[in-house]
């Protein structure tokens, strides 16, 4: 075993897997505040920030509600972050090209991914097309995550650059991290 | 008085800019107060600057969810949002979430005037059917009521700073444009109302 491998490894024992890394990633930046609008990949996460009273977690009807409130409370002084699947990045185009990007908010967004490498349900995969261009046409910073070994130094550098440069981050979840949704009913 | 027929209520018909200096004009404490989009926050500039306020130049709706964020992070800052009728049935589903996180430092007041004023006086969908204050109370902000008048309304906000819980109030409004008009420049404003929260030190 090549000890960069050995490194990896006991690392990943440490944080284990993958929301692990996301529930120390937020706590490690103060990030308290997380509203989301659920997803099935996200379930353990949603459920461990639950569990931690570091964290005040709770439900938005809508992803762009959640914008919302994650920016009032930066503004208020505290940190958030906003967890949603693709189809619900897709209902945000408004709200990050007339609030989050013009007054330079550093929203941070975890996207699990849909509609890609095993997506079953054909409006799924055509709405996920949407997510990079609206990214790239807005000029906002994002990475798709695919690799576990990656993924503590992307989401904690992420997060510190969209803070220090206040500017908007979204972190896509890919399936090939998290495992994604597959057809099993 | 207003552009389209609205459900009968016995509620005078007020004047948003008005009521907005009213609402300012007994503000002491620092409260923050959020202005929706297009006149709402147009009569709030033209009421009289202050570094609390913020003011939103798009997002339409959200001006609730904005001040749920406040006063979530300044748990002992009272928070005002102004919002008008046509956002608000934008995001009809922040009652539910405000009701659910019951912040007591947050007061709601809607200004329903039934038409999209802004855009040519369209009525909105609500206009002569749906009761906000209704879908409010039924959404669990157990503490919603329209003003009848002037006074009524300065009662209720006096009344909303030491209550247990959310309030808001719902006012009828005439179909007259805002006083004001809100300079355009986000960064400053935004900047500006974290200064005022405390949050920010000058540069």
């Amino acid at each position: 075993m090549a000890a960069a491998e050995q490194q990896t490894s006991s690392q990943a024992s440490h944080e284990q897997n993958w929301h692990g890394i996301v529930l120390q990633a937020l706590k490690r930046n103060e990030i308290r505040l997380v509203p989301y609008v659920p997803d099935r990949v996200l379930t353990t996460l949603i459920k461990n920030l639950h569990a931690d009273p570091f964290f005040t977690t709770f439900p938005a009807a809508r992803e762009e509600e959640a914008v919302g409130i994650v920016s009032g409370a930066w503004m208020g002084g505290m940190r958030g972050a906003v967890l949603m699947q693709t189809s619900g990045f897709a209902t945000l185009a408004n709200v990050l090209a007339s609030l989050a990007m013009p007054y330079q908010i550093p929203l941070i967004l975890f996207v699990s991914e849909r509609g890609t490498l095993g997506e079953f349900n054909y409006g799924q995969s055509l709405v996920c097309r949407t997510m990079r261009p609206v990214l790239d046409s807005l000029a906002m910073e994002h990475h798709t995550v695919t690799r576990l070994d990656e993924f503590e130094f992307i989401v904690d550098r992420s997060i510190k650059q969209a803070i220090t440069t206040q500017a908007p981050v979204a972190l896509i979840l890919s399936p090939l991290l998290t495992g994604g949704k597959v057809f099993d009913k | 008085m207003t552009a389209t027929s609205t459900p009968v209520r016995n509620t005078k018909v007020m004047n948003r800019f008005d009521l907005t200096s009213r609402l300012i004009g007994k503000l002491k404490n620092e409260e923050a107060v959020i202005g929706g989009i297009g006149n709402t926050n147009f009569d709030l500039w033209a009421a009289g600057h202050r570094p609390q306020n913020f003011y939103m130049l798009g997002s339409m709706g959200l001006a609730f969810p904005i001040a749920l964020g406040v006063a979530l992070a300044q748990p002992k800052r009272h928070v005002f949002a102004l919002e008008g009728d046509g956002s608000l049935l934008m995001q009809l589903g922040s009652l539910s979430t405000i009701a659910t996180l019951a912040p007591k430092n947050l007061t709601m007041v809607v200004m329903d005037n039934g038409i999209y004023q802004i855009t040519g006086a369209q009525p909105t969908p609500a206009a002569a059917v749906s009761d906000l204050v209704a879908i409010s109370i039924g959404s669990g902000l157990i503490n919603s009521a329209w003003a009848a008048d002037e006074e009524d309304f300065e009662r209720l906000i006096d009344q909303s700073l030491s209550a247990s819980g959310p309030a808001l109030i719902g006012v009828r409004i005439d179909d007259k444009p805002g006083v004001g008009t809100t300079r355009r420049d986000p960064v400053q404003i935004r900047e500006r109302f974290m200064l005022g929260l405390g949050v920010r030190q000058p540069l």
